[in-house]
């Protein structure tokens, strides 16, 4: 009886969010379903060490210049912002501490993360799409080699190691830019700051900051084989997988700070 | 049935609720080389990775050496894999790796290890198909197209495969070039003494590398015979087919 009363675009409209929904979930343990295949398969051998150095070179070593370059930025216009900021209700002085804390705990894992994601996911997303649809994962596989073994659990792993790592870096080089803007244009001084900076920070704040790294990390990594690695469709095929990976990286990447910001304080 | 190297019993594979296989039956003898001729999408391809494990069939079966394909788990398929070899259309050889280590990737699975004896190896098997050593370190991008073939072709013949698919061999080769592609298969076949299926729609491949030839039409095999009668099937699909006739059966 209620079904004759209901307009037909109320029940379309309905169904549309439920296809979506469905779809959502298919994905979702698509995805799944996929990590647990490439952690599973690294377990067992034969091992690919070799690889994976190979891995921690492209994701750790070659992003040191671009995470150098944006967290020195990021470093510095934070301090001025802080100062300027600050100064409508004198609190200057708050410019190191705000600027350990900010680094350490948000801006540093995230930009490191956004920025590795643009570099790496896309890179892997359009080298393993390409390998698809050049039927390169076939012959592999014709060849006794199992492509998640010897392409995608390496570039995971390798994800998952580096991204710490580059956070520290960034952090460090983030603070030091704060630290520079500080003392040669705000007129910190240059001991005093220094001081501030080692008192506000704790251990704790690290862990968090590596935390979230291997987690950006793991996603990053992951996106980027997962939809190189499900790519159809020629060269058109490869250039969707690559956005795919990029987008759902970040998204991913800005979802899950949240949710471990909140786990961490909420 | 016994005694058949590969063997298809009523093979069937649909994507997207459109069948590309639709019962395939197919025997092929220890040492023989078979075609598979037909239009492209008729199915060729995929009846290929059917048999390798790469794709697995809704219905029916596939015996390599009398054991089920489409029964066996991923380690068991791996095992399998040691049995064959592949050219692949494009073939679909590794960017990111020279030309020795493409050459017997299907020894090292990947892995660098004993680099100067695997060197050795690829050059002889590069030296079976009319290239020299000169080539090993380049990269693919490096090569001509024939030249791509032909390490691809020394790739599959590497790890000493008893049977050898080719995956329309002679595609995007001048007619000269495609002919030396078909004399190198003729002489490795004979040469190694191996079991080979090709798929292919060039019929001067498909009559120089085979001894019998099939033809693979809307998901079925619909004739097959030895490969001088190709010209003299009396099956009108066949005879448009190989004649290239833009009127007959096949539409």
């Amino acid at each position: 009886m209620m079904s004759g009363s209901v307009p037909r675009a109320v029940i379309a409209a309905f169904a549309a969010i439920g296809g979506l929904i469905v779809a959502m979930l298919a994905e979702i343990g698509r995805v799944t379903r996929f990590a647990a295949l490439t952690i599973g398969r690294a377990l067992t051998p034969p091992y690919y060490p070799g690889r994976l150095l190979e891995q921690l070179g492209h994701i750790g070593w070659l992003s040191l210049p671009v995470v150098g370059l944006t967290a020195i930025f990021t470093g510095a216009a934070l301090a001025q912002q802080i100062f300027t900021a600050g100064s409508r209700f004198s609190a200057q002085s708050t410019v190191p501490a705000v600027v350990v804390i900010g680094m350490v705990r948000e801006l540093g894992p995230v930009l490191v993360g956004l920025m590795v994601a643009g570099r790496v996911s896309s890179a892997m997303a359009a080298e393993i799409g390409t390998m698809r649809v050049t039927e390169q994962l076939d012959a592999m596989t014709t060849l006794r080699t199992d492509p998640f073994r010897y392409l995608l659990s390496p570039r995971l792993f390798a994800g998952v190691i580096a991204l710490p790592l580059l956070v520290l870096v960034a952090n460090a080089i983030g603070i030091f830019g704060g630290y520079l803007l500080a003392v040669h244009k705000l007129g910190f001084n240059a001991s005093n700051y220094l001081a501030v900076t080692r008192r506000v920070l704790r251990a704790d704040d690290f862990q968090m900051a590596l935390v979230k790294a291997a987690v950006f990390g793991f996603f990053m990594a992951l996106m980027g084989c997962y939809h190189g690695y499900r790519t159809a469709g020629g060269a058109a095929g490869v250039g969707r997988s690559t956005t795919n990976a990029v987008v759902s990286a970040f998204v991913l990447i800005i979802l899950s700070n949240l949710l471990i910001t909140i786990a961490a304080f909420g | 049935m016994a005694g058949e190297k590969i063997l298809l019993e009523d093979v069937r594979k649909s994507f997207a609720g459109r069948a590309v296989l639709d019962g395939v039956n197919l025997a092929i003898e220890p040492g023989e080389s078979l075609a598979i001729i037909g239009q492209s999408g008729s199915g060729k391809s995929v009846t290929l990775k059917c048999i390798l494990g790469l794709i697995r069939p809704d219905a029916g079966r596939i015996l390599v050496d009398g054991e089920d394909v489409t029964a066996m788990r991923p380690a068991q398929l791996e095992k399998l894999r040691t049995k064959f070899g592949m050219l692949f259309q494009g073939s679909a050889l590794f960017d990111s790796l020279p030309v020795w280590r493409n050459v017997t990737f299907g020894i090292t699975q990947g892995r660098m290890r004993e680099p100067a004896r695997m060197r050795m190896i690829a050059e002889e098997n590069l030296e079976r198909v009319g290239l020299d050593g000169r080539i090993l370190n380049l990269r693919p991008s490096e090569l001509s197209g024939g030249m791509q073939k032909r390490v691809a072709l020394a790739r599959a013949i590497a790890p000493r495969p008893e049977i050898i698919f080719f995956d329309e061999p002679t595609t995007g080769l001048d007619p000269i070039r495609a002919d030396v592609i078909n004399d190198l298969i003729v002489s490795l076949v004979d040469d190694l003494g191996v079991t080979a299926l090709t798929i292919t729609h060039d019929m001067a491949s498909a009559r120089k590398i085979a001894h019998r030839v099939a033809m693979l039409y809307q998901g079925r095999i619909i004739w097959r015979g030895p490969r001088d009668r190709l010209y003299d099937s009396g099956n009108p699909y066949v005879d448009q087919f190989v004649l290239g006739r833009a009127e007959g059966p096949i539409k």
